[in-house]
């Protein structure tokens, strides 16, 4: 075993841990942070969009030397069939401010950087260490981790559990469930690379602009998911998820649908010519308010994805990961500086405050949209984009037919497909979940 | 089962940076004389494609490749078809970009 004994131990160095370990470490806390992967970032997989916001309660000049790829200055969302996309675009100049409010990121990178910033502040962080089970007393409080490492086991006042949302030490120790199929969405992504002259002609931009795209549709094949496709400097990150319990039930595969994605005529000549340098895969918390599970317990705290998280309408991940990761560090140091005892008791402030916080809001606020779109997705992901794109197709074909003929034909596709209770109850369903 | 042979997995893993930790493989399937649908699931949900059926019509799993992102373990793990964990630490995919 390892004498030393820590304030805390944080496990893993994603957005979630990193936050955690960072703020505990500039407030003079003994911190150690343990990493599976060879350097922080080498295991994290995201699309991935930076909040500015988030980041800079943390580091307030980040701009000055992380890793940014494109501050985002338009954003595309696209329902597609199999042929075309009705797109809406937002462009405007006023992103283009000297503090930017979002960027595109390369995770691997990134989070390399924010690690550095991590030992700066005095954590001690130690990488190629895989946790494999959290080390608990008689009552089952958590006093320290056991590592892959010899001696490995090694104690703290609390653990915060960054561990991702796969969280296997939180599941081993029954302190939560593991994710279900239906609560986690799989994501396929690849690194495209291309001169970046290519891509700033490609999608419109001005030397550093970005652009992200979110599509969804038939590319999903009736499957609750979507694709995306985010500008970097040199290299363009595209991916495909859906929700695990949609692959298990079509038996489709995940790259086929990455596949059949990039060939769709809009995608195409997007990428064309590109080298691709690196394929990923990732879960996703899909599960919404509901699949919260519980947060602290006698030792423990969760964060991040490993507490499921994510705004899945918003696609908010890293960024409420990083908030919880820094709210519950500053709930632990709030504790230690009241010589509080790290029970559950005293841990609850950690809820307390991401209750209060934009988190736990938004999070409620969309608490019955998983639901909805995991039951209708034949619906949302395929029907509704067919209709509409046939709806756009019609309108805009000039070949003598009436247009008081043309509306009608129209009108009657959508009622044929849906009904006119189909069509009220979605549109009521959807304003419910959303409002 | 016929598994989709259209695009080719093994190519898109060519370019990922990976260590194998010989001998010590981080999933194991469970013995088994006919596999459950979760198992044989997992021939077409995984990204990675390192599930596979031998001549005896079992599922087998070959790590190498893994990019450890856990929809093994979410359809698998609660039948008890699979023992899953993370490679040891240093080892497995590392990426570069992520």
């Amino acid at each position: 075993m390892i004498e030393e004994r820590f304030d805390a131990i944080v496990v893993g160095a994603g957005m979630a841990g990193n936050a955690a370990a960072l703020t505990m470490a500039k407030k003079g806390m003994k911190v150690l942070q343990l990493e599976r992967g060879e350097y922080a970032g080498s295991k994290n997989v995201q699309g991935a969009i930076l909040y500015a916001d988030m980041l800079e309660k943390l580091i307030p000049e980040f701009r000055e030397d992380a890793p940014l790829e494109r501050h985002l200055v338009e954003q595309r969302f696209w329902i597609m069939d199999n042929r075309s996309h009705v797109g809406l675009h937002y462009r405007s100049e006023d992103f283009n401010e000297e503090r930017a409010n979002r960027y595109t990121i390369i995770r691997a990178q990134f989070d390399r950087w924010f690690s550095s910033k991590v030992r700066e502040a005095g954590a001690t962080v130690l990488c190629e260490t895989t946790v494999t089970d959290l080390a608990q007393d008689a009552y089952g409080r958590v006093i320290g981790v056991r590592t892959d490492r010899q001696d490995g086991e090694i104690h703290a006042d609390v653990v915060v559990l960054a561990e991702g949302v796969s969280g296997l030490l939180g599941t081993r120790a029954r302190l939560r469930e593991r994710p279900k199929p239906n609560k986690v969405a799989l994501a396929v992504k690849e690194m495209h690379f291309l001169p970046r002259e290519t891509i700033e002609a490609r999608f419109n931009l001005n030397g550093d602009e970005g652009v992200v795209i979110e599509a969804a549709g038939t590319i999903s094949g009736g499957m609750t998911g979507m694709g995306f496709i985010y500008a970097n400097k040199e290299c363009i990150s595209l991916g495909i998820g859906c929700l695990v319990a949609d692959f298990q039930r079509t038996g489709r595969t995940p790259y086929e649908l990455l596949d059949r994605f990039k060939r769709h005529p809009s995608v195409a000549p997007l990428i064309e010519g590109s080298e691709v340098k690196e394929y990923a895969a990732h879960l996703i918390p899909e599960g919404g308010y509901k699949a919260i599970p519980q947060l602290y317990g006698d030792g423990w705290v969760v964060v991040g994805d490993a507490a499921q998280l994510n705004n899945a309408i918003h696609r908010e991940g890293s960024n409420l990961a990083m908030t919880s990761g820094r709210i519950a560090a500053e709930a632990i140091f709030q504790a230690k500086s009241r010589r509080l005892a790290m029970t559950k008791e005293n841990l609850a402030l950690y809820k307390r405050m991401l209750d209060r916080s934009f988190v736990l809001k938004d999070m409620k606020k969309y608490k019955d949209m998983p639901r909805l779109m995991h039951t209708n997705s034949q619906n949302f992901f395929l029907t509704y984009p067919q209709l509409i794109s046939k709806a756009m197709q019609t309108y805009l074909r000039v070949d003598g037919t009436p247009k008081t003929e043309k509306q009608k034909s129209t009108l009657k596709s959508f009622v044929n497909a849906r009904s006119w209770i189909g069509l009220f109850g979605d549109a009521f369903r959807f304003a419910r979940a959303w409002r | 089962m016929k598994v989709e042979r259209s695009v080719r997995v093994e190519d898109k893993l060519f370019c990922n940076r990976y260590l194998v930790d010989a001998g010590r493989p981080h999933i194991k399937v469970r013995a088994h004389t006919k596999p459950s649908p979760q198992l044989l699931a997992l021939l077409k949900a995984c990204p990675a494609r390192c599930y596979d059926l031998n001549d005896k019509e079992q599922v087998e799993v070959t790590v190498d490749g893994c990019m450890e992102c856990g929809t093994c373990r979410v359809i698998g793990e609660p039948t008890g078809d699979i023992e899953w964990g993370y490679p040891r630490g240093g080892y497995g995919v590392l990426f570069k970009f992520g």
